[in-house]
């Protein structure tokens, strides 16, 4: 969901990530923040700031419930200086998503063509038992839409469990959990993934360098998400374990099964995120009754937080960019991590606190920004990487997904400034992703090869 | 870019059907391919001027002094930029991919010159593309039959020399001037002139003829 959140707790979980983007305007709280500013200081200047961004998740669900009066008045009447300034910080937040995911992608794709690793195949994950190896076309369909059909299922028991875990409070397991994950991925997957670059480059690294190199960069790695630290450094560091994240799902999932499995989940981004009874709906809604933060999930952030010097608020601001990435281990071991909704839900929950706070600080805090779940990065990103590693060494394809999924992502924050509501990310841009792939591999590919041999140019 | 990218879709879905249809690939097909390509391309610059200009009314209406923040101006030149962009990048990406690997150029018979010529050939492309969006879309704001006309007749003229390809003089030349000549209508038609490039040569710190609104001419917004 596109509240701009999906978590993804667990590595292995692809499933987990939510990608969705929810939009930060749910239609109960903005009568709260009208209310709130209207009640407070008839900031509409502050009120117009935060409800525009459709960055602004927490805001919304912050305000729950609670309010109420004065506010329809108020809103009837900003709700076309809202609208523009909706769209015009709209485009800014296309632009700050943007970023992040191109980087995640140009990370994958420069990997998957030089590391030859990850292009290898050797075994398969424990979710996707069946083997492509079969010598007839309908056999090797069948057993990827089986090991889809064997994720999905692990996905949605996951997700559901989360919501489980989370609506009887289990909160310390749901911490642990997370915790567990994102030391996996930060440790053992970053141990992994510099091995073979340096087995790559053939370059010589003894081990206490390695230990030291790799201890650093998980400890502040682990402090950054978990905890404080620089916004571009915890930016970084989601980016990485996103990318690392999508490597993995890249190496081990068979070719068919992987476009199989990104379809389905599309599919399933969009019916958990906007049915009555999505899970992901019902984590939202059960973190809006409580009006509480939610976990320090996967989200990525590129809003401008808190500034450290605000008491309170910091540490309340710091929950939305609190993002673990419950990564967890590599694909041969169980899976551990909770599902997106976490994610989704820690990002609208964690502004929660400080609302109250704050209607000054509201007023000095620029836009927000935009945060959307990393198993968005993820799925993209293996997108991506499997049209890069795929493709008949193309790279026009590459870049045709890689067009497809931005326009995708622009459409799907359109749509969220249009509809105000918690929306999935994942599907507009899979789905164009997909079609671009298949159809640049199997009739662009010929058409601007034979071009290119006699030196035409269209 | 992306509407680039559809039309080169839609393009190359006309030629491998006909290609299997026809059951072989010759250069006669290749013509008709790369002829519908220009034409798709230019037609999806259409639609996106189009849309473009549906957001600009959108931006307009919605903004505070009703003019949007973006002219069309700069929206033709961002359009035409995108499609230069992602036209040359798919023309040279996998070019250039090869030329990092090993191999000697030209070993079959084929000129040796392959690489550098297709690289000015890309970047008279990128900026032809760039002339053409300025052009384009004010001659579509202007609705004027004979720019439209030129731009398409422009590119079908581009592509169509570079069919003339191993013999270099003859397309490299000509394309290099039809860029010029491409380059300096754009110029003129965005509003440039002689002048203009004097001006910004020589530096000159214009003296502001703007007007600061002081505030006690405007009531302040908090009130």
């Amino acid at each position: 969901m596109i509240t701009f959140m999906n978590n993804s707790d667990s590595e292995e979980e692809p499933c987990n990530e939510r990608t969705s983007l929810m939009s930060a305007e749910s239609p109960p709280v903005p009568s709260y923040q009208d209310g709130l500013q209207a009640s407070e200081a008839g900031e509409a200047q502050a009120h117009r700031k935060r409800r525009a961004g459709s960055s602004r998740g927490p805001n919304n669900i912050a305000g729950g419930e609670t309010s109420g009066s004065g506010v329809p008045v108020r809103e009837s009447a900003l709700e076309n200086e809202e609208e523009e300034l909706t769209l015009k910080y709209g485009a800014k937040h296309v632009i700050m998503l943007f970023v992040p995911v191109t980087l995640c992608m140009i990370v994958v794709v420069a990997t998957i063509k030089s590391v030859r690793f990850y292009t290898e195949k050797n075994g398969q994950l424990i979710y996707t038992p069946f083997s492509e190896d079969t010598p007839s076309v309908g056999q090797r369909l069948l057993n990827s839409v089986l090991n889809t059909i064997i994720m999905i299922s692990v996905i949605i028991v996951m997700t559901v469990f989360l919501v489980l875990l989370y609506k009887y409070r289990c909160y310390k397991f749901i911490h642990g959990w997370l915790i567990l994950s994102s030391l996996m991925l930060l440790f053992l997957f970053t141990y992994i993934y510099l091995g073979e670059v340096l087995k790559t480059y053939n370059v010589a690294m003894d081990y206490p360098t390695l230990f030291i190199v790799i201890w650093n960069f998980g400890a502040v790695g682990m402090i950054c998400i978990h905890w404080k630290g620089p916004l571009q450094l915890q930016q970084a560091y989601l980016i990485m374990i996103s990318a690392l994240m999508a490597l993995v799902f890249i190496k081990y999932l068979p070719e068919w099964s992987a476009w199989v499995i990104l379809g389905a989940i599309s599919i399933y981004d969009l019916m958990a995120v906007l049915c009555p009874k999505g899970p992901l709906r019902m984590l939202v809604e059960t973190a809006q009754e409580r009006n509480e933060p939610i976990f320090p999930a996967l989200i990525y952030s590129s809003a401008m937080m808190w500034t450290v010097g605000m008491a309170k608020p910091d540490t309340a601001a710091r929950g939305p960019s609190q993002q673990t990435w419950d990564a967890a281990e590599d694909g041969r071991e169980h899976l551990q991590s909770p599902s997106h909704a976490e994610s989704q839900m820690s990002e609208t929950r964690s502004p929660v606190p400080t609302r109250p706070i704050t209607s000054l600080e509201e007023l000095e805090e620029e836009e927000r920004g935009v945060k959307l779940g990393l198993g968005d990065f993820i799925f993209y990103s293996v997108l991506v990487g499997k049209a890069a590693a795929t493709a008949s060494g193309d790279w026009n394809t590459t870049l045709a997904c890689f067009v497809a999924i931005l326009i995708g992502l622009c459409l799907t924050l359109l749509l969220l400034a249009v509809f105000k509501k918690a929306l999935p990310a994942l599907p507009i841009s899979i789905t164009f992703g997909l079609i671009f792939y298949f159809s640049t591999d199997n009739l662009v590919r010929p058409f601007m090869d034979t071009l290119a041999s006699h030196q035409l140019y269209i | 870019a992306f509407f680039w990218l559809l039309s080169l879709l839609a393009a190359s879905l006309l030629w491998f059907v006909s290609a299997q249809l026809s059951g072989r690939e010759d250069a006669a097909l290749l013509l008709l391919g790369a002829a519908a390509a220009v034409l798709l391309q230019e037609l999806c610059r259409f639609a996106c001027f189009k849309l473009l200009k549906k957001a600009d009314e959108g931006l307009a209406t919605l903004s505070e002094d009703g003019r949007s923040p973006i002219s069309l101006r700069q929206m033709a030149y961002v359009s035409g930029l995108s499609f230069g962009i992602i036209s040359g990048i798919f023309s040279i990406v996998n070019i250039l991919a090869d030329s990092a690997g090993p191999g000697t150029v030209g070993i079959h018979g084929d000129s040796p010159y392959y690489f550098i010529t297709s690289a000015f050939l890309t970047m008279a492309l990128v900026l032809l593309h760039t002339f053409w969006g300025i052009i384009f879309f004010d001659a579509c704001e202007r609705r004027c039959a004979g720019g439209l006309g030129l731009v398409v007749g422009g590119h079908l003229l581009a592509s169509g020399l570079t069919f003339l390809n191993p013999w270099y003089e003859a397309s490299l030349g000509p394309i290099f001037i039809l860029t010029l000549c491409t380059g300096l209508w754009a110029f003129s038609t965005a509003g440039g002139s002689f002048r203009n490039v004097l001006k910004c040569l020589s530096c000159k710190q214009e003296p502001e003829g703007r007007v600061v609104l002081y505030s006690a001419l405007q009531v302040p917004p908090e009130e």
